[in-house]
């Protein structure tokens, strides 16, 4: 592990991570009286996966929310990209590349998957409301751009053949695997994801994280993942956060994580006074 | 037998095919793919420049005369250019199933001594990779989609479109040699190498000449009037000769279309989208299809279903009369015009076989109501019967006289007899040069006169010239009675309830006839959901007390049937079980192209078999499983074992007591 913010090194299995691409900075978060973030510090190394782990409750998807405009903290800083990020509404976040995934899906039910995953491409949508509504000028350019891209996606997540099925039809591990799709129309240079495998099978797990590797080999996206299964977190990611009731008590790759007696004990349960 | 030439100047190998085709119809479509959603097509003068641009590369990668060339991988274009491409470069193409685990692999790459191998994607990479451990003769690897493979060592690592492009810029120095190398192929030269999926021991190499592909393929495209405007959809293993048949050999004779689908998952919607003319299926694939139709049926309105169920029955009479040409009244013909318009037609679209001209099925027998029911809608699907030494035709129907129980009369060329222990011999053009490096096998099954012995039982009806096949010859036994047993004749009677999907019948050499029952979990699983039976496992609903029992209704209605047949009539099943677990290829279980593995079953299984002759009611066993991932692990159950009412037949039973 590199101090220096701005070196990039390479990992065992042949990935370059760059330097800090994102830096929280004395993050507190509250809510009325109940402190949800305590003063938490991490960085996010370019083209890494970077894990958020810890307890219920701990304040992971918080962490998250923060990172993607949803909630600003009452104290600490965000950098992104060498400069501080002012308050942002989650939109504007969005459109300096950060893509997030939901815990509990939040897809269109109604529509198709294509339809879904086109509604990623929005940020990449110049063209009006009514040259769209008309398909005049350079809508139609642009929406066969845009639809191009978003077929890339569904050949690359092997969805093919769920293309115009409704969302509101498929099953809960296929409707993961859409809502990533659309993260990825958005060709976000960070993508969030918030509990990707959470109730899915053996199978289904192990489908997701070749998928998120891919993500990342094939497109060098910078991954943050929020995931309970332990197993999959100490393979998948090259970093790892471990916040417990808020504060964080642990950072660094999985080994150094797994030998941490804080986080062992965080994870057992130890009384707390 | 004297061997076939082609006529002076008429094309002597599958990449000449290819330049008359190019030369002839050169605008017209040849492969079509559905890639980001679009159906991208190349005409045949585009199919000639990407396999010779591909020939020139492997050239340029050194590739020798003779050499051996693996390709593995789902229905591509690219993979059945590379197959071309091969031969035009002077080597031998060995497609590969794509499913086959890295041992499987390994055992072939190994005794071919591949040189080359062309694979679809990473996973199969993956497995070539792990191969070349084993077999070191592999020197390069090409492969179509890049994804996941940026970080691997590109030594000896090709992206196919690369080593393409190093053809074209090798073009005036490699054309030459290329043009050398196309021109020394004959009917003679080996056009290509297919591993048999080995029901028994090892996989054996069958290598078949342009001679046994071209002759093939030509009589075969003639007797079913194949035309150049026909459409076919390529998605069953490219490594087996079928479809090497259908999609090269016929496809490069006609110069007919080669549609290729998006992926395994969308074969149905693709299917609907390009409506294949020309459509082959194993009978599997039409009963899942007929299995999906009437569960769709089942959860329709009443109206609606009351209107297929009356149009059905009226097409079951009319349908097949309008196929075999028979005489119709004109009440019936215009019933059968309004029906076509109401339910049937609607349903032919539906399934993607609006259009469909010529449809086959082989590889198994096929339940009479199966058949029945796509021929009412009025497709033409006929059985054939044939294998990979054949270069796939033995026998085939003739449009006009199609029956579900015989596998019709011999294709052209082909001559037939039967050997005195009732095993079915054949020769024709289209039989297979040899077993590669394998000459004790090759005489055990081809005598010097060309007569190649099936394994087949089977006999020729006398009035109507068809053969009916009855079992594998090995399989076919004797009971402790005396009597003939036919496993499979039985087991096919069980097969054809939509809710069996496997069965094997045991009783060689025993008092009495025994099954092995495999719940089909598509058909059970939706008569549990409608009839509001929970359960957690397919274990679980292969051991319900109403599934069981419904199980043996149907075991009971099949022995009835058996015991119509004076000469099988012993070969009742009088206790069964339902399996626990599907019977799989990754376990051994079936081949795979999943034909029961019989020897493997009576191993594996040994004290369930004991069980079922001693008398027992229950039976607690533990069975090993392979997971798709490679991996092992156990399940466990206890199995009810059930007796099922036998019909007594006069002098049989008496002999056997």
């Amino acid at each position: 592990m590199l101090d220096n913010t701005s070196e990039s090194y390479v990992t065992a299995d042949g990935r370059t991570i760059g330097g800090v691409v994102m830096e929280m900075r004395n993050i507190t978060l509250r809510f009325g009286g109940v402190e949800a973030i305590k003063d938490i510090s991490f960085d996010i190394r370019e083209g890494e996966i970077r894990a958020i782990i810890g307890p219920n409750g701990a304040g992971k998807s918080s962490m998250l929310n923060v990172i993607s405009g949803f909630y600003n903290p009452q104290e600490g800083e965000v950098i992104y990209k060498g400069a501080k990020r002012p308050p942002m509404k989650p939109y504007q976040v969005a459109r300096q590349g950060i893509a997030r995934t939901f815990q509990n899906i939040a897809l269109f039910e109604g529509m198709s998957v294509l339809d879904n995953v086109m509604t990623g491409r929005l940020n990449h949508m110049k063209t009006g409301f009514f040259a769209q509504g008309l398909w005049w000028g350079k809508a139609e350019a642009e929406e066969v751009a845009n639809r191009e891209k978003a077929e890339e996606i569904i050949d690359f997540l092997e969805i093919q053949a769920i293309r115009k099925t409704p969302v509101g039809r498929l099953p809960y591990g296929l409707k993961k695997r859409v809502e990533l799709a659309r993260a990825l129309a958005a060709e976000p240079q960070i993508l969030l994801l918030d509990e990707p495998m959470a109730g899915m099978n053996v199978e289904e797990k192990e489908d997701m994280s070749r998928f998120i590797l891919d993500v990342n080999d094939e497109y060098g996206t910078t991954i943050v993942l929020i995931e309970h299964d332990m197993g999959v977190v100490m393979d998948l990611s090259d970093r790892v956060v471990v916040m417990d009731y808020g504060k964080k008590i642990g950072d660094g790759t999985p080994d150094e994580v797994r030998n941490n007696q804080e986080v062992i004990d965080a994870y057992l349960g130890v009384a707390h006074d | 037998m004297a061997e076939i030439q082609p006529p002076a100047g008429a094309p002597q190998s599958v990449p000449a095919l290819l330049r008359r085709n190019a030369a002839q119809f050169g605008s017209y479509p040849a492969y079509r793919e559905k890639e980001f959603g679009i159906w991208q097509s190349w005409t045949w003068s585009q199919t000639l420049a990407e396999i010779e641009a591909l020939a020139l590369g492997l050239l340029a990668l050194g590739l020798e005369r003779g050499d051996y060339v693996a390709v593995i991988g789902r229905n591509r274009p690219a993979l059945y250019w590379s197959m071309v491409a091969a031969q035009m470069a002077g080597g031998v193409p060995v497609p590969l199933y794509q499913d086959a685990v890295s041992e499987e692999m390994s055992y072939v790459l190994d005794h071919c001594g591949a040189r080359f191998v062309i694979a679809g994607d990473q996973e199969q990479v993956d497995k070539v990779i792990d191969a070349q451990e084993k077999v070191p003769g592999i020197d390069h690897i090409l492969y179509l989609d890049p994804r996941g493979l940026r970080k691997y060592d590109h030594s000896k690592l090709h992206a196919l479109a690369d080593i393409q492009a190093e053809g074209r810029a090798a073009h005036d120095r490699l054309y030459g040699e290329l043009t050398a190398r196309e021109a020394e192929l004959t009917y003679d030269s080996t056009c290509v190498m297919l591993y048999t999926s080995g029901t028994t021991g090892k996989p054996k190499g069958v290598v078949l000449s342009n001679r046994n592909i071209i002759e093939a393929s030509k009589s075969s495209s003639e007797f079913d009037n194949l035309r150049r405007d026909d459409e076919v959809l390529a998605y069953l293993p490219m490594a087996w000769v079928g479809d090497f048949i259908f999609s090269i050999g016929q496809a490069y004779w006609t110069g007919f279309c080669v549609n290729c689908p998006e992926s395994a998952d969308t074969m149905m919607t693709d299917l609907r989208e390009i409506g294949p003319t020309y459509f082959f299926a194993p009978p599997r694939v039409f009963e899942n299809l007929l299995t999906s139709v009437m569960i769709r049926m089942e959860d329709a309105g009443k109206l609606k279903k009351k209107l297929f169920d009356r149009a059905m029955a009226r097409a079951k009479e009319t349908g097949p009369k309008i196929l075999d040409g028979k005489p119709v009244s004109t009440s019936e013909r215009l019933a059968y015009a309004w029906d076509n318009l109401m339910v049937i037609g609607p349903l032919k679209n539906t399934l993607g076989m609006s259009r469909v001209r010529v449809g086959y099925t082989a590889g198994e027998a096929i339940g009479p109501e199966i058949f029945d029911f796509y021929r009412a809608l009025g497709i033409n699907l006929k059985q054939l019967y044939g294998q990979t030494e054949a270069s796939v035709f033995i026998t085939q129907q003739p449009d006009s006289e199609v029956r579900p129980d015989t596998v019709g009369v011999p294709s052209p060329g082909v001559e037939l007899k039967i050997g005195e222990n009732g095993e079915v011999f054949y020769r024709s053009p289209g039989t297979f040069v040899e077993y590669y490096k394998n000459p004790e096998s090759t005489a055990d099954t081809k005598d010097p006169e060309g007569w190649v012995a099936t394994g087949d039982a089977g006999f020729i009806e006398e009035d109507t010239g068809h053969l009916r096949i009855l079992d594998r010859a090995k399989d076919v036994g004797k009971t402790a009675g005396g009597g003939l047993f036919a496993p499979k004749y039985v087991e096919n009677k069980l097969k054809f309830y939509p809710d069996i999907l496997e069965a094997v019948v045991f009783g060689n050499e025993r008092e009495f006839c025994t099954a092995f029952i495999n719940i089909d979990l598509t058909a059970v699983g939706n008569w549990a959901e409608r009839n509001n039976i929970s359960y957690g496992s397919y274990q679980e609903l292969a051991g319900h007390p109403q599934v069981l029992a419904s199980i043996q209704s149907h075991v009971e209605a099949v022995n009835r049937s058996v015991a119509e047949d004076p000469m099988l009539a012993h070969c009742q099943v009088a206790r069964f079980l339902v399996l626990h677990k599907e019977l799989d290829a990754d376990d051994g279980e079936m081949t795979r192209t999943r034909k029961v593995r019989r020897r493997i079953i009576e191993e594996k299984y040994a004290d369930l078999i004991e069980a079922l002759y001693d008398g027992s009611t229950s039976k607690y066993t533990e069975t090993e499983v392979t997971y798709e991932d490679g991996r092992k692990g156990k399940i466990s159950a206890t199995l009810e074992i059930r007796d099922a009412a036998t019909v007594e037949v006069a002098g049989e039973r008496m002999a056997a007591e």
